[in-house]
């Protein structure tokens, strides 16, 4: 009896010593991520907190506050953010709906047009509406020839043109998450709404659509945080005129060699990231949301 | 056709006819998401000086504008090489890494796995500058070394998420199978789970490539003298004026995604055949 105890206790330390073993597999990942992520972020963070002088100060937040043009700059990632978001929203739940509608073979053969911009580089997207919208470009040209408008108008170098990019690039990443939580839900629950008499557009809104519900909320929160972050298609498409804090960084680095600045605002960039990410995971389960988007 | 459109569409019994607009409005959204991509593509033929569709004259003279000017080669072959190291790199790291999470079961599984996948949220800016910073006291900016491990990080969650994922549906008990019967761990993963996961093995991979070959941001600051990438010329091209040598440019990185999807694609296909 004695014996076998012992014998028990033993296996239990080697099947723990078996699983940290395993668990250590993960370590070159993990010390590429601390080596090349961690470091220079804590870095940045250290350097935030030194002052003009080498000294440790908060002037570079202070800063932050005081200047008018810095809250501008911040009020233009939000909002820019905000609409980008809503825009995939109101156009991204359409077209996941219909492709989770349709049988199997032509919705893959559909799914192309969200999977090809998709994979596609960013750049090349970017650069596509930068053609497209310019004053002489084919947006202007047949919108003109249709009669729409009669002047061409300055649709890139602006707004207008960062957001019509912005929601091209983004509107992947909202439709896949909820594409796939549409095509999880049994189709059994509809028939069961619309047996007790509920009309499709009961049906739709008390029984589908808030069991679409996790994978939208997925995709929002996946669009908003990489807005926020956003760099490339604001820098091409805004022609200056849009300035997101991603590009006030950069600026401050390239054109003003201010690492105190540009690094008390990413400090404050990747805060706000992270606290939307921790309120988001008291509702969802994060590493589900990463398991979404692909 | 018009008996079609009474048809019930839906389980709801709501009729095709009713959800019209539905159909337009989906088929419109389509279109825009993949047109203006595509329209570069006979734009690039054109020979004027500004991108006209369709081109009145056509002709390949920016595709000779490209392959004759060494610097855009030069940064061509950069790119290419950074996306095949990181390939390399950070496909066995995160293989690796997702198998052993999903082996261990250690309790700490969960936080390392949001650790792994921290690359993907931290604002790609924040990487590029402190990366540069790092690297400028390393001394390795500059270098493809020091960019294929900067694009290894973003790559990693990618990899780790396509073959966590596939491990999931994966049954361990046939590598269990294979230990009892005495062959030892390493052996039990490459000869039965591996093979088994081969197809997200192959999807993470190609992902690693094009995470690398289309990373603009990083590159911007860690990329140049030397080796510069194709993206950072590309950008920089970019803010002064539309160049048409970049469409044609876009229009073999479109045949470049396009060929990596067909090619995912066809892998998925054979696994479908195989289930």
């Amino acid at each position: 009896m004695q014996a076998i105890r012992a014998n028990e206790t033993g296996l239990r330390v080697d099947e723990k010593l078996e699983r940290l073993k395993l668990y250590g597999l993960s370590s070159p990942a993990l010390l590429l991520i601390l080596v090349i992520l961690v470091i220079p972020v804590g870095w940045l963070f250290y350097v935030s907190f030194i002052g003009g002088d080498g000294q440790f100060s908060l002037e570079n937040y202070q800063r932050m506050i005081k200047r008018s043009s810095y809250m501008r700059i911040f009020r233009t990632t939000f909002e820019v953010s905000v609409v980008t978001t809503a825009l995939c929203i109101v156009i991204g739940y359409p077209l996941a709906y219909f492709l989770s509608q349709l049988p199997a073979r032509l919705a893959n053969l559909c799914m192309i047009t969200v999977l090809l911009p998709f994979w596609t580089s960013l750049l090349v997207r970017t650069y596509a509406w930068l053609v497209l919208l310019q004053k002489k470009g084919l947006v202007n040209d047949w919108a003109i020839a249709l009669g729409l408008w009669d002047e061409p108008i300055k649709m890139v170098h602006n707004m207008t043109g960062t957001l019509i990019g912005m929601v091209h690039i983004m509107l992947p990443f909202l439709i896949l998450p909820v594409y796939g939580s549409m095509k999880a839900i049994d189709r059994d629950y509809m028939k069961a709404a619309s047996n007790l008499g509920a009309s499709p557009k009961r049906a739709f809104w008390d029984v589908f659509f808030p069991l679409t519900l996790p994978g939208l909320f997925a995709g929002t929160l996946m669009v908003f945080i990489l807005c926020l972050g956003f760099f490339v298609t604001p820098a091409v498409l805004g022609g200056g005129k849009v300035i997101m804090v991603s590009m006030k960084i950069v600026s401050n680095i390239e054109l003003f060699v201010s690492w105190g600045a540009a690094s008390a605002l990413g400090v404050v960039l990747l805060a706000m990231t992270f606290a939307i990410l921790w309120v988001a995971s008291r509702f969802l389960k994060l590493d589900q949301i990463a398991g979404g988007g692909h | 056709m018009f008996n079609w459109l009474n048809q019930p569409a839906t389980e709801t019994q709501i009729t095709h006819g009713q959800r019209l607009w539905l159909y337009i409005v989906a088929v419109v959204i389509m279109l825009l998401l993949v047109a203006p991509t595509l329209i570069v593509v006979p734009m690039s033929f054109s020979d004027s000086q500004y991108l006209e569709f369709p081109p009145k004259v056509w002709s390949l003279r920016w595709y000779e504008h490209y392959f004759g000017s060494s610097e855009w080669m030069l940064a061509t072959w950069t790119s290419l090489k950074a996306a095949f190291l990181t390939m390399l790199v950070a496909t066995p790291v995160g293989v690796l890494a997702a198998y052993g999470l999903h082996a261990s079961n250690v309790r700490f599984v969960r936080v390392t796995f949001l650790f792994l996948i921290t690359p993907m949220m931290v604002p790609l800016v924040l990487v590029a500058i402190g990366v540069f910073y790092v690297y400028v006291q390393l001394g390795i900016l500059y270098t493809v070394g020091g960019l294929v491990l900067a694009h290894s990080i973003l790559a990693l969650p990618l990899v780790v998420i396509v073959i966590g994922s596939a491990l999931k549906s994966y049954d361990m008990s046939q590598e269990n199978a294979a230990r009892s019967l005495g062959a030892p761990r390493w052996k039990a993963f490459l000869t039965i789970t591996l093979p088994q996961i081969r197809f997200a093995v192959v999807t993470a991979a190609l992902l690693a490539f094009l995470t690398s070959f289309d990373e603009v941001v990083v590159a911007m600051f860690i990329s140049g003298g030397d080796n510069p990438t194709l993206t950072r010329n590309m950008f920089n091209a970019l803010r002064d004026q539309i160049d048409p040598t970049i469409a044609s440019i876009s229009t073999i990185m479109i045949c470049v995604t396009t060929f990596m999807m067909i090619l995912a694609q066809l892998f998925g296909q054979q696994k479908k055949a195989q289930d």
